[in-house]
Order: C-alpha cells, then sequence, then structure tokens
C-alpha cells in the first residue's frame, strides 16, 4: 500500500552556536545557570535597548554556510518576526526573512548501506535553501495555575538550516541530520546536544503518488529531541498521511506534535489557526555586509571536514571504504582514530579495533564517544605491544576490555594482571617438558606421522602457561624437541 | 545663555546649588504641568558635586547646568513613564547614553519632562498626566510630542532641555514655545535609551533658549555609541567652534516651492519674506528649488513610523516591566487588559501599523511607503547638489488652541507637513523663532541641511538671532 506512494521530506534544523555570548548583548550563553540569570536590559526586552550584533556568531554562520556548501550573500538583512509569548521579551524574534546570509547549499549524504553489507551504500545529495541567523527565545515553565519564565536562553544565537524538500524516507531524513550534526560538530560552530536543546529539528513531511510532481499537502512536526524520534515520528506521520488518502480523506496543512510515548503525531494547529508573523526589516540593526576577503578567511579557517577526511583514510591509509565513513560521521571518533594512529603508526589496525572491540563495547553500555574513559594514546600503545610480542592477540581484547572500563594504560594492566606474553625460552622448554612427559601415547602418535596432534600440544602448553606464552615460539620449541 | 551661567558659576556669583534650587522653586509653582517628575534631591546632590568640581577648576560647559530630560529617555533608578498609564511606575535599570553623556558633564538633572504618550502627537494633549499648556499662553497648546520639553525652555523651568523627533517632535513645539530646537541627522545621537516609536526616524535633540546653547549641548550628547548599531561612527565635535567657522561661508539656500503654499498663516509668510532679506543682506543666495515628492511624506510617514511603532509597543506585554492587569483567567486575558492601558491615540496607529505589516497588505503599504521615502531622500539629495541649506516654515499655523483639533487626528497629523520629511531622509534640520503673530505666539521657521551639516544649521541660526529676531528669555533671573 505505502509502496504506490513517496514522502517528500523537508527538515528545518535549529542550531545554536557555541558563542560565548549572546547575539544581540553581552550576557553569556552558559546553559546550567540559575533561572534569569544571563539576563540584562537588552535580553529582557527593556524599553529603549538596543541589539548589537555578536561577531562571532556571524563567523560562526559563515563557517556553516561555507561547510554545506552555501553560497554566502555579501549583503544579508535582519527583520522582525511579530508575535506574543510570555518567553519573548520584545514582543518579536531578530531573524532573518527575505534576505539571509547564505542559500543554495547542499549536504551529500550516505544511505543503503549496512556493516553486512557495505556495498550497497550510496551517496544521495540533499540540498539546502538556507541559513538565516537569528535569536532565540526563553522558556516558560507551566506550573499548576500559572507559569514561569526563564531568559536565559532569550538571545542566544541561532543558524536555522532549511534543506530542500529533497529527502523521501524516514532513513534519509535521519543520515541527513547525523550528517549535518556531526558537520557543525567538527566545524565547532554547534556543540549538537540534542537534549540541552542545541540542535533541534522541525519536520515537513507530505506523501504523493510515485511517479507525480506535484506536491501533496505538508504537515509540519515540530521540535522532536532525537535522532530516532525525528526518524519514527516521520514514518508515523508517512504512514498517517497515506491511511488518510487511502480512506479517501485530504491531508490538512497544520502543525502536529510527536508523542514519543505513543509514537504518534497529533494535531497542534491548523494553517487557519497560523500567525501573521508580520515581518519587516530590523530598523535597529544594518544590513549585515560581509566582505569576500572575510569569506576567503573563513574558508582558509574550516578545518578538514567528513568527506575530506574519509578520502584520506581510504586513499592514504588504507582504510576500508565503510570504516571510513563510520569513522568520519563523528569528530570525536574520527579525533580518537586519528590520535591513536599517530602513537602507533598502524591504521588498519586502530580501525579494526575501533571498528570492532570499541564500537561492540560502546553499544553494549548504551554509550556515546563523549563518554569514553579511554585515551586513544593508550590504544596506540597496546598495538605496539602486540606487533613487538609483549602481549598476545587474545590476551590483547582483555587489556582492551580493563582500557575501556577504567581508562588505565595497557602497560599498567599487563603489569596489574600478569598479562605479558612469555617468550623466555626456559619457562616454555619447562612447560613442554611436562606435556610430553605427561601424554606419552600422542607423542607417540605424532612421531608416528600424526601431524594433527601439534595443535594438541601447542594448546595443552598455552594452558599450562595460562594463555601468556607466545606461541611462535612455543610451536619452534615443540618442533624441536618432538623431531 | 548657558556661556553666561557657566560665567557666573566660574566666578562664584552663583552658586550650582543656587542655580538648581532658583529652578527646583520655578518647577514648584508651575502650572502647565511640564514635569512629569521631579528630581529634587537627586538634583540638589548634583549640584553640590558640580560645584565641587567648580572649585577644582575641573567645571565644563554644562557643569552645574540644570536641564530636563523628555520622559522617553530613559533614567536609571528615576521614573520613566512615557507619559503612559502602562509604564506609570517603571524604573528603568540603566542611564540613555544621552542621560548618561549629559550627567557626565556635569549637567543636573531636574526631572522628567511631559510629553504626548509614546512621542505620539503633535500637541502634547496625549499624555497619560494631562497636556501641556504654552507658557507663551496657556490656552494654546505647546506643540507635540516634545512639549513639556519645550514649554519648560520657554517657561524657565529649565536651562536646556532633551526631546525626541521622530516627525517634527523637536522642531514643532519649538517653533511653537519661541525656543530652539536641533533635530540632528539620524545617527548623530545615539538611541540607546530612547523608549523607540519609530525606530528609523526618532533621533534625539537638544531644546534651548539659544542657538550656541544647543551647539553645547549638541556637543555633548553627540557621537558614536557602541550600544547603538545605527548610530554614526563620526566623533562629536565642538560645534561651538565649528558653527563659528562655518558662519563666515556664503551659502546657497534652497526655497522648496511645495513648502510655501497656500494655507500657511499670513504672519508665518510675512516673517520668513523679512527673514529671505536678511539672508541677502548677509550675502547668502537664495535659490528657488522643488523637493518634488514632499507631497506624500505625510502618508509615508504615518506608515512606516506606526509600523515600526506597532512592533517597538509589543514588548509592554505586562510580563516583565511596567503595569501588568490581570492574568488570572489567561495569557489573552491579560495581554487585553495591560494593554488597554495604552492611550486612544497609541492604540490607533499600534492598529494602523499592525495592519500596514500584515499578510497582504505588506507590498501596498509598508514596502510601497519604503520606496517612496527612498523618492523622498533623492529629492532632498538631488536639491543639495545646487544648495547648501534650505529655508522652510516648520509649521503652516502658529499654535492652536487646547482641544482645537484632539477631535480630528487626520487635521493634527497634516501639521507635520513640513517636518515629516527631515525625518524620512534622515537629514539635520533646526527650528528658529522668527518672530511673533498678531495674537503675541511664537513663529518658528527651519533650516534643513545635508547629512552631519549640523554647524551650517546652527550657523545660520545664529545668523537669525543676531539680525533678525531673538526670543526674550525669562528665566526669573
Amino acid at each position: 500500500m505505502v509502496s504506490e506512494f513517496e514522502a517528500v521530506i523537508g527538515l528545518e534544523v535549529h542550531a545554536q552556536l557555541m558563542t560565548k555570548t549572546k547575539i544581540f548583548c553581552a550576557c553569556s550563553t552558559q546553559f546550567n545557570a540559575p533561572a534569569n540569570e544571563n539576563v540584562c536590559p537588552v535580553c529582557a526586552g527593556h524599553p529603549g535597548t538596543l541589539p548589537v550584533l555578536n561577531g562571532r556568531a556571524v563567523d560562526d554562520a559563515l563557517k556553516a554556510a561555507l561547510a554545506t556548501n552555501c553560497r554566502i550573500n555579501s549583503r544579508s538583512v535582519f527583520a522582525r518576526k511579530n508575535y506574543y509569548y510570555p518567553d519573548l521579551p520584545k514582543g518579536y524574534q531578530i531573524s532573518q526573512y527575505d534576505l539571509p546570509i547564505a542559500e543554495h547549499g547542499y549536504l551529500d549524504i550516505e544511505v543503503g548501506g549496512t556493516p553486512q553489507k557495505p556495498e550497497l551504500a550510496h551517496i544521495k545529495r540533499i540540498g539546502i535553501t538556507r541559513i538565516h541567523m537569528e535569536e532565540d527565545a526563553g522558556k516558560s515553565v507551566h506550573m499548576q495555575g500559572y507559569s514561569l519564565v526563564n531568559l536565559n536562553r532569550a538571545g542566544t544565537p541561532l543558524i536555522e538550516i532549511v534543506s530542500q524538500p529533497d529527502i523521501r524516507s524516514a532513513e534519509e531524513a535521519g543520515a541527513y541530520l547525523r550528517k549535518l550534526r556531526a558537520v557543525l560538530m567538527y566545524i565547532d560552530v554547534c556543540d549538537g546536544n540534542m537534549q540541552e536543546g542545541s540542535f533541534r529539528c522541525d519536520a515537513n513531511v507530505s506523501v504523493r503518488p510515485k511517479g507525480t510532481e506535484k506536491f501533496g499537502t505538508r504537515a509540519e512536526i515540530k521540535n522532536v529531541n532525537s535522532f530516532r524520534f525525528v526518524e519514527k515520528a516521520i514514518e508515523y506521520e508517512i504512514n498517517r498521511q497515506v491511511q488518510v488518502i487511502q480512506s479517501g480523506g485530504k491531508v490538512v496543512q497544520e502543525t502536529r506534535l510527536y508523542d514519543s510515548a505513543k509514537n504518534v503525531t497529533v494535531s497542534m494547529r491548523s494553517k487557519e489557526e497560523a500567525q501573521d508573523y508580520r515581518y519587516f526589516p530590523e530598523p535597529d540593526l544594518m544590513p549585515l555586509v560581509v566582505s569576500e576577503q572575510k569569506i576567503e578567511a573563513a574558508k582558509r579557517a574550516l578545518p578538514e571536514l567528513p568527506e575530506q577526511k574519509k578520502e584520506r583514510y581510504t586513499k592514504q591509509l588504507g582504510i576500508p571504504a565503510y570504516d571510513a565513513s563510520v569513522i568520519v560521521s563523528s569528530k570525536k571518533l574520527a579525533e580518537f582514530f586519528e590520535t591513536a594512529e599517530k602513537a602507533c603508526g598502524e591504521p588498519k589496525a586502530v580501525s579494526n579495533w575501533v571498528m570492532g572491540e570499541m564500537l561492540r563495547l560502546l553499544k553494549l553500555d548504551d554509550r556515546e564517544i563523549d563518554d569514553l574513559n579511554m585515551q586513544p594514546e593508550a590504544l596506540g600503545t597496546l598495538i605496539k605491544m602486540i606487533k613487538s610480542g609483549a602481549v598476545s592477540n587474545s590476551i590483547a581484547k582483555t587489556v582492551f576490555e580493563e582500557m575501556y572500563k577504567t581508562g588505565k594504560d595497557p602497560e599498567s594492566i599487563v603489569k596489574e594482571k600478569g598479562l605479558a606474553q612469555i617468550s623466555d625460552t626456559g619457562a616454555i622448554d619447562k612447560a613442554i617438558d611436562e606435556v610430553i612427559a605427561a601424554n606419552a601415547s600422542q607423542v607417540a602418535e605424532y612421531k608416528a606421522g600424526k601431524d594433527k596432534l601439534m595443535g594438541f600440544f601447542v594448546g595443552m602448553v598455552m594452558k599450562k602457561m595460562g594463555g601468556k606464552a607466545n606461541p611462535g615460539v612455543v610451536n619452534d620449541l615443540l618442533k624441536k624437541k618432538l623431531s | 545663555m548657558i556661556l553666561q551661567l557657566h560665567e557666573k558659576l566660574k566666578t562664584k556669583k552663583i552658586s550650582a546649588v543656587e542655580l538648581t534650587q532658583h529652578y527646583l522653586k520655578r518647577v514648584k509653582t508651575d502650572s502647565n504641568n511640564v514635569y512629569i517628575t521631579v528630581c529634587d534631591r537627586e538634583a540638589v546632590a548634583a549640584a553640590e558635586k558640580a560645584d565641587q568640581a567648580l572649585a577644582q577648576g575641573k567645571a565644563g560647559l554644562l557643569t552645574g547646568i540644570p536641564v530636563g530630560i523628555k520622559d522617553i529617555f530613559c533614567t536609571a533608578g528615576v521614573k520613566t513613564t512615557c507619559a503612559s498609564k502602562i509604564l506609570g511606575d517603571y524604573v528603568p535599570p540603566y542611564d540613555a547614553t544621552c542621560v548618561a553623556r549629559l550627567k557626565r558633564n556635569g549637567a543636573v538633572l531636574l526631572g522628567k519632562l511631559n510629553m504626548d504618550e509614546f512621542a505620539m502627537g503633535g500637541s502634547n494633549e496625549n499624555s497619560a498626566f494631562g497636556p501641556v499648556k504654552n507658557p507663551i499662553d496657556p490656552r494654546y497648546v505647546p506643540g507635540g510630542s516634545s512639549g513639556g520639553s519645550a514649554a519648560a525652555v520657554a517657561g524657565g523651568l529649565a536651562v536646556a532641555a532633551l526631546g525626541t523627533d521622530t516627525g517634527g517632535s523637536i522642531r514643532l513645539p519649538a517653533s511653537y514655545t519661541g525656543t530652539v530646537g536641533l533635530k540632528p541627522t539620524y545617527g548623530r545621537v545615539s538611541r540607546n535609551g530612547l523608549v523607540a516609536f519609530g525606530s528609523s526616524l526618532d533621533q534625539a535633540g537638544p531644546m534651548t533658549t539659544t542657538v550656541s546653547d544647543a551647539a553645547i549641548v549638541l556637543e555633548s550628547i553627540s557621537g558614536h555609541d557602541p550600544f547603538d548599531s545605527t548610530s554614526s561612527v563620526l566623533p562629536s565635535e565642538n560645534f561651538l567652534a565649528s558653527m563659528v567657522t562655518e558662519s563666515s561661508r556664503k551659502l546657497k539656500i534652497g526655497l522648496p516651492k511645495e513648502y510655501f503654499v497656500d494655507g500657511l498663516q499670513r504672519e508665518v509668510a510675512e516673517q520668513i519674506d523679512s527673514l529671505k532679506n536678511k539672508l541677502l543682506a548677509a550675502g547668502h543666495q537664495l535659490i528657488p528649488i522643488t523637493l518634488p515628492h514632499t507631497e506624500y511624506s505625510v502618508a509615508i510617514y504615518y506608515i512606516v513610523a506606526v509600523s515600526e511603532a506597532s512592533s517597538n509597543l509589543s514588548r509592554f506585554d505586562g510580563v516583565r516591566f511596567g503595569t501588568r492587569i490581570g492574568g488570572d483567567r489567561s495569557l489573552v486575558e491579560m495581554y487585553k487588559s495591560t494593554r488597554s492601558l495604552f492611550g486612544p491615540e497609541v492604540k490607533r496607529r499600534i492598529i494602523l501599523g499592525a495592519f500596514a505589516l500584515s499578510s497582504g497588505y505588506y507590498d501596498a503599504y509598508y514596502k510601497k511607503a519604503c520606496q517612496v521615502r527612498a523618492l523622498v531622500k533623492r529629492d532632498f539629495e538631488d536639491a543639495f547638489k545646487k544648495v547648501d541649506a534650505i529655508l522652510a516654515p516648520v509649521a503652516p499655523t502658529t499654535a492652536f488652541k487646547l482641544g482645537e483639533k484632539t477631535a480630528d487626528p487626520l487635521t493634527m497629523y497634516l501639521n507635520d507637513i513640513f517636518t515629516i520629511p527631515a525625518n524620512l531622509a534622515g537629514i539635520p534640520a533646526i527650528s528658529v523663532p522668527i518672530g511673533r503673530d498678531q495674537n503675541k505666539l511664537p513663529i518658528g521657521a527651519q533650516f534643513i541641511g545635508p547629512h552631519f551639516s549640523e554647524a551650517r544649521l546652527l550657523a545660520l541660526g545664529k545668523l537669525v538671532e543676531e539680525k533678525h529676531y531673538r526670543e526674550e528669555v525669562r528665566h526669573g533671573f
């Protein structure tokens, strides 16, 4: 049923910029301050106060625009969006309207691939209509019979990134959002924290019969605070709209809220109730003029972005494409990889450990790379220890788990737990002699030509030595003694 | 007047405290409803400080000079009402930049002056605290919206005052009360702390008894302010000195035909004609010019100003400051009851502005008005290629009687017809007294100049004072 229809999705992302001060005054943007602590006459909207634009916010917006391949408007204009709400101090939000700071960008997302079938991955380009700068509102807290307003967040700088309606599924929406968040974090303009609201998303969803051009009527789903919920909300909304149409109904243009507990979207307000924001140019701010030099400087200041990193990992470091994609999907993960790689010079080994044990353990604990105790240099050391024969591969797994749990370096773990690999021929000799003495019949069979028994002897010796013997040395010595 | 007082203060003929008390005494017996708030104690304390500075030889021209401030400027710790019930008890946490600069220069703030509510009006009859009467003849209005500022200076209740001019609110009351009023170039004086009416038009300026006083006050309050992004980067200047430099120039003075029309009161026309002769005698040239889009100015103004006002006044919602009424039942109920505190003229303009910006009408009203505003600006740019300044009446008539025009807002709006264009173009203009009519009511004329030509306008004002007419100063000493 659903397959006769296709979804058309556009996303509006509000990303909070990481400036120390607010966009139009000198108040701190610190998140967890006591209520109404970071408030001054300007962000409280006192009569007579005027906005003064924060230059850092402009720099950050420019970086975001360049990292999403946007064209920067050399002249953009702030506008007032007028509406009444107690947490909107001035009765209008200063935003940008018909002349935003940047337009016509795109992000390439990777969809379709899985760890099992990485070859199914393909690139899809999602257009970005515009990026504009604006201030955040405060926060209303509704109590029994009254409401409280906290203006700490009022005036926090935001950029709104509006995608083209190029997205066709919840999976693509998720991939776009993850990529966008990763890019903004790479360039250090947004901390990407969805719980604290630093990265928020509204989704415009409509459906149309496959093969048709005309857009269906859209519903806007507001402020969903995790990737998983965005995907689920979109999934739900697509199905809901298809069902409405198939049962002969009409989708109405409206704003809907996602209820994550019930996994449904519910109507918040219809188009008729939509407000007239009476946008007009903000007379208190001059048009924002960005010089060619400033754009060039911002370009030069951009760090290596995920795609460039992936290219380098695969071409120069020989990392498989799928693994490289996973590693570059997060700035923190990529940094971890690169630091560990620098410490040992073994990119493939690092990639294997990261992709294997590390992500497995994180997933098991439902933790993020941010929560990691382990130092990347420690992984580098561990890899060097394996190479030098100081630990065996199997013991290394135990050491890694301990590093992951405690954050300790591998040398002290090996020392404390006595996990060092034994290459000392004296100790191994002794163990071999004991094994030979205790298994006379197997020795006889081996000497009679049953070569397969070699594995048995090696296993017995390793067992006797608690797995710490260097298997190469054991093999060599056994062969000598049994010949 | 400031120069003479400064001399007396410096030579100890009078102390700053005595001077302040002289004015405070006059303020106490005022019957024209000029002040909303009087700061007796603060004023005396400031005067004592001024006396110390004088004793230490650290006094500037404004040290110890008692001034009044239109109640639209925020004053830290002193009620700032904008003559509105909605801000009836509002005490700002900060000083407007202008106010801070005057204080820094040693001026003594006597108090806050009455005005039209939120500066909306041309007669000062729209104040929640009652109308101001014209000290020249209390049956007449003082003009608005800076009516209290004009009346304070004309009636000897302050040496000088600050006013604001969005569409003529300094110049019109100056001309109705026989005082000097200067509307500086947009951006010359910081708007920080000035409760906004029409943000792209508002400009603060001095209202004084003499042109030199206007120069002294302007020097104090002008110059770049990092808290106002629209303030000019130009530093302030010594206008007393630059005024003298400018006065030696022989100027081409434009006479726009659109400003000399039927309906101009006979005596206004006569006095301007007489002034023209003095200008010629002083070696200046008079050149007929045209400002063809003048007729649209009032219409543009009443779209742009009210649109901006409708948004600027949204913050008066009872949530964070000012008066709050209701809120027990619902948010909308609180908004409605709180915002019904606005007076009828303010409500009328908020509704007009919200309409002009609303979807479906924006292009026809706000956008169109902005486009025509650009044409008005160009009129002046073209004119200033031919002339150095423009001479025009301030208003078609002298002051009218209290209550005479209140029933007809449209007639009242048309009163601003000659003052509005300078605000639309962002250029400076000075209003100076040029005589009296048969009812002994003051007549004003204005000189309008290109951006940042205040010194030239002051020089022309000075010439009027010296060669044509000078109002008698009646401050009681």
